[in-house]
């Protein structure tokens, strides 16, 4: 099995936002939540960079890790998952997250928050693959068809990578190699404890 | 002649064109252009200020955090050291009163039930004790489930019985943390005259307030035993009401470091918290004979106010000056 992976490559980003509009489209995410996002770092000056972040699938997932309820599980493909029929919206992995990626629906008086909303790698839910059930709680399940992430096939100038870790870091490094430089492989330190030389 | 002139001319004219054509590219070749060389770092940027932070489009600002790997303290904290800290109070704390009931038994009134009472706490009192110990009670279960249930509970319902009644006391962690709030406020402003710790209490706790010997150190209507008590669930109380207000209310008041420091704090204070209260309802129940009805009936043996607060209960005839306790004009229960 593959250990998918998100690489955002900066060099390339030219802030579009169109992996923001695939991701909500696609999974018809409500009004407020944002799976993904773009930010831009140093705006406006020299060495300016946009990188497009989403959940990054952790290895050894700190949100996993602080859940009260362990609602979360991964896949064999190294997808972080979790179960909205077990989350009871303490706001704990969201505290965790070193990426911002656990959204929360306003649902309730107050802060309280409804069931956790995140990026799911285009992977679904613990539902059956393609349900109805699993469309309405967490979006399209592409992984399932045998298609990577639509935020990645959509992007523009193929900043955007997303698979089997090993390719995309490949096909990275490729680019690093023929255009002489690269600013790095944004939150993979962080998220799977590497990172690609540039 | 003069067309050969003309075209050598031309040809000189070409030549030098060409030459310089073939030059031009030459130092823009050299020169490798590196976008990267100005360009942002992540590592850097994380060096600095341990976030990386940039602007977005999008109408949630707070998105603009695109990295903050302090999460993984915060995550140390919560599985390894908040479960440390609070199981060494709880058990600690749990253990010490077995030992304590062991060795010690009940604190008996010395001198048996006089059968005559006197009032010590009004039905307006026990009721703003009542409620803030109800809250509290739910709180702390509550509280605790998120940080031990998943391990201790967990494994022995099953994740959807689990997920259900987490759900059910994040509800009430909720709710009633107004209630307790408003209780804990009360308490400060009702008690806070018999709380301001004088002299007799240094006696108090010199004596080790007879805890360990037969010896019943006076006292006035609280003992510096009871003070503390008081000052925890003040001091305690207003701090888990504060930071547990800034989690309520995610991103009001702070980012998601405060927040994550406002937990650190809520748990920490609320594991001591609860630790206290096992003391405090242990010595106010099997603890101590005639020590419940304080709060039960609100009267207590006119025996045992000699015995545990002889200042009291001198303070409570003085007016009168007489034998007869104030309270035995109240109907007999």
């Amino acid at each position: 099995m593959a250990r998918m992976k998100f690489l955002c490559d900066a060099d390339r980003c030219i802030e579009c936002n169109a992996c923001v509009t695939a991701c909500k489209n696609e999974h018809e995410v409500p009004w407020g939540i944002n799976r993904r996002r773009v930010v831009t770092i140093n705006d406006g000056k020299p060495g300016e960079r946009s990188i497009s972040m989403a959940c990054m699938h952790c290895t050894d997932a700190p949100c996993a890790a602080v859940c009260p309820v362990n609602c979360f599980y991964t896949t064999a493909d190294a997808v972080v998952l979790h179960s909205k029929d077990l989350c009871i919206g303490c706001g704990y992995c969201f505290y965790a997250c070193p990426f911002g990626a656990p959204q929360y629906p306003k649902v309730g008086n107050f802060g309280s928050r409804g069931k956790m909303d995140k990026c799911t790698f285009c992977a679904g839910g613990p539902e059956a693959d393609g349900s109805k059930e699993e469309y309405e709680k967490y979006g399209a399940n592409r992984l399932a068809e045998g298609k990577l992430p639509l935020c990645a096939e959509m992007c523009s100038t193929k900043s955007l990578l997303a698979g089997d870790g090993e390719i995309i870091a490949q096909i990275y490094k490729e680019r690093v190699t023929r255009r002489g430089y690269g600013s790095g492989a944004w939150g993979w330190k962080t998220a799977y404890r590497e990172s690609i030389e540039s | 002649m003069v067309s050969l002139f003309r075209l050598m001319r031309l040809a000189v004219g070409g030549l030098a064109f060409l030459l310089l054509v073939s030059m031009l590219p030459a130092p823009a070749n050299a020169q490798q252009v590196n976008p990267t060389a100005s360009a942002v770092k992540e590592q850097q940027l994380l060096q600095e200020l341990n976030r990386i932070q940039g602007r977005i489009s999008i109408p949630d600002q707070r998105a603009g955090v695109l990295e903050q790997p302090a999460g993984r303290d915060w995550r140390e904290f919560r599985n390894v050291t908040l479960r440390w800290i609070g199981g060494i109070a709880i058990v600690g704390m749990i253990a010490a009163i077995v030992i304590f009931y062991l060795t010690r038994g009940m604190v008996r009134i010395e001198s048996g039930r006089s059968g005559r009472t006197i009032v010590r706490f009004n039905a307006y009192e026990r009721f703003v004790h009542w409620m803030t110990a109800t809250c509290f009670v739910i709180l702390a279960l509550s509280g605790l489930n998120i940080t031990f249930g998943r391990s201790l509970l967990l494994p022995l319902i099953g994740f959807e019985a689990f997920s259900h009644w987490s759900q059910l006391a994040k509800f009430a962690h909720i709710y009633l943390s107004f209630p307790f709030t408003l209780g804990v406020v009360l308490i400060f402003l009702m008690w806070i005259a018999g709380n301001i710790p004088n002299k007799v209490d240094v006696e108090w706790v010199k004596r080790g307030g007879g805890l360990f010997n037969n010896d019943h150190p006076p006292a006035y209507r609280f003992n510096a035993g009871q003070k503390m008590i008081y000052w925890i669930v003040v001091i305690g109380g207003g701090l888990v009401a504060a930071t547990g207000y800034l989690l309520m209310f995610p991103f009001y008041l702070s980012g998601i470091e405060g927040m994550q420091l406002a937990q650190i704090v809520h748990s920490i204070v609320a594991v001591l918290f609860v630790a206290a209260m096992l003391g405090h309802i242990y010595i106010g129940s099997i603890g101590m004979e005639g020590a419940f009805e304080a709060m039960g009936t609100g009267t207590v043996d006119v025996n045992w106010s000699k015995q545990h607060h002889a200042l009291w209960f001198q303070q409570q005839n003085a007016p009168t000056d007489s034998a007869e306790p104030k309270s035995a004009a109240q109907p007999a229960e």
